[in-house]
């Protein structure tokens, strides 16, 4: 065929978009009045699309549990974690995360782990949502 | 009286360093007579970003996620060519189910990288609505990845001594799934690609990298075998299981019987290479072994052990651009690398472009330089000096002067 595109073409003008419109349809004229408009039930999020099985997301951390070996600290490639002398735990600042996760796996105790949540953007690199301890 | 004499002469158009069909910042310098490129030369070297150096500093596992940031498409081959380097020189052995593992990552990722070449130059030509279709294919594709490595991107996946993550008999319908998707959506890509007018008028003849050429240059990849040289690591120095699978050099008279070297052969080549991937993963699926994925679980001993190593080692891979090859030599008692070398697949087909573009015309810049499938970077402007008075040429108008050609071509 001479022109094998179009038949293609054609065939998609039938079908529906693949984008998630997350999270209204249309951008909102403001975005806080649109946010305030969700807390009082007035207007809905349109929900992003789930995150598969084993997503390495926002780590967490268990403070109970973690003995302050510093191996974590050893592997991580980006420094993102810092050792708390005094109280011989660990703090990590996920602005500098790059997610791989190789601190789950050096982990002897489990402490760490990775989760869901994707939704990190934020002007403040120090913000509370940024750190974890 | 004397009558104005005129003289014809060549005049410059410097391309680069920042600029269109150009994964790395490279500087071009073109001699153009009229529409008609006379000379070209390139020059290196604006993108140091001193990973290397910084690797210094860093430990064998810290490396590896440094070497998955040299380049976003090639995330899983940079960090797999130096664990392999590594891995010789610990004699590290890598478990059976682990080198089967390794392959079918290798071969998805090489299956993104050639879909998503495809539509870029697709793009190049003007043809839009091809290069959304591809993109489609390749959303798959990093879907898959998602699902079996937890990272669209940079993946994560690879670990000195074995694989990070199983594919258990939960993944399969997945797996499958996608490449039956794939293997439906391939022939309509092949058709589109192959058989279109648009697509022959500009590739065919276009671009031509002749056998010698490409072996005196030393090309690598499908940009080689796309010029008839049958040079691919996985089949002349297999490594993990490729020496048990049903894998042969892919070259563009396997379909239409002759090699021509030019953009067309690439885009077969190419193409082809995506349906042997889709192979190797489903008899990688098949032949896989049960057992371990990790030579040694524990992180800490691997380290250990690297503590202790001491020697030099190439690590050579087949990427989807070619063959990269890392140099690494590491010294026992610093837990640091002395030295890593890495060697990435354009580089070496950064010289073919010479012998391809010369001949050509100006609109045939972006899909020659993109028919060796440097990275796009985008935005990237082109000065030309005309006896003085300068003007400026953008990535926009130059796109526009391709998509002018075809339509020109198509009267």
């Amino acid at each position: 065929m001479k022109f094998s595109m179009l038949p293609q073409v054609f065939a998609q003008m039938f079908k529906k978009p693949f984008t998630n419109k997350f999270p209204a349809k249309y951008q909102p004229s403001s975005t806080t009045k649109f946010l305030a408009d969700v807390g009082t039930g007035k207007a809905k999020i349109i929900p992003p699309i789930e995150t598969p099985e084993g997503f390495r997301g926002k780590i967490q951390y268990d403070k109970d549990k973690c003995i302050g070996c510093k191996l974590c600290i050893k592997v991580c490639p980006c420094g993102a974690i810092e050792y708390k002398e005094k109280e011989k735990k660990i703090k990590i600042y996920v602005s500098r995360c790059c997610f791989c996760a190789q601190c789950n796996d050096i982990c002897p105790v489990d402490c760490l782990s990775m989760s869901n949540e994707f939704l990190l953007a934020d002007t403040d690199k120090y913000s509370k949502d940024l750190i974890v301890e | 009286m004397s009558s104005k004499q005129t003289t014809k002469t060549t005049y410059q158009i410097p391309i680069g360093p920042i600029h269109p069909a150009l994964k790395e910042p490279v500087a071009f310098e073109f001699e153009i007579d009229g529409e008609e490129i006379v000379d070209v030369d390139v020059k290196l070297g604006h993108v140091h970003r001193a990973v290397e150096w910084t690797a210094t500093k860093r430990n064998p596992i810290q490396i590896l996620y440094l070497a998955e940031r040299i380049c976003g498409i090639c995330s899983y081959c940079h960090p797999t060519a130096f664990t392999i380097a590594v891995e010789n020189i610990a004699d590290i052995e890598v478990p059976e189910r682990a080198e089967y593992l390794r392959v079918i990552q290798a071969e998805l990722e090489r299956i993104c990288s050639h879909i998503l070449w495809a539509g870029v130059a697709a793009h190049e030509l003007g043809f839009d609505s091809v290069l959304f279709l591809t993109w489609q294919m390749r959303e798959k594709a990093l879907d898959l990845t998602e699902y079996l490595t937890g990272n669209r991107i940079t993946k994560g996946i690879i670990t000195i001594g074995g694989i990070r993550r199983d594919i258990t008999k939960d993944h399969l319908p997945k797996i499958y799934e996608t490449l039956n998707y794939f293997k439906d959506n391939f022939e309509k890509l092949r058709k589109i690609f192959l058989d279109d007018k648009t697509v022959r008028m500009r590739t065919q003849g276009c671009g031509i990298l002749t056998k010698e050429d490409a072996l005196k240059l030393c090309a690598v990849g499908p940009t080689a075998r796309a010029s008839g040289v049958k040079k691919d690591v996985r089949v002349d120095q297999a490594y993990f299981s490729y020496a048990d699978l049903d894998i042969e050099c892919i070259t563009p008279d396997i379909l239409t019987g002759e090699v021509n070297g030019d953009v067309y052969d690439r885009i077969i080549v190419r193409l082809l290479e995506v349906k042997q991937a889709i192979d190797l993963i489903e008899q990688c699926i098949d032949k896989m072994p049960g057992g371990d994925i990790v030579s040694e679980p524990k992180v800490a001993k691997v380290l250990a052990t690297l503590k202790k190593a001491s020697g030099e080692s190439i690590g050579r891979m087949e990427a989807p651009r070619g063959e990269v090859i890392h140099y690494v030599k590491l010294e026992a008692g610093n837990e640091c690398p002395f030295t890593w070398k890495v060697r990435a697949p354009t580089y070496n087909n950064i010289m073919p472009w010479v012998p391809m573009l010369l001949g050509e015309q100006i609109a045939d810049i972006p899909i020659v330089a993109a028919s060796t499938d440097p990275c796009m970077s985008c935005t990237n402007r082109v000065a030309i000096v005309d006896s003085g008075k300068r003007y400026q040429l953008n990535r926009e108008e130059l796109h526009k002067m391709s998509v002018e050609k075809t339509r020109r071509l198509m009267k």
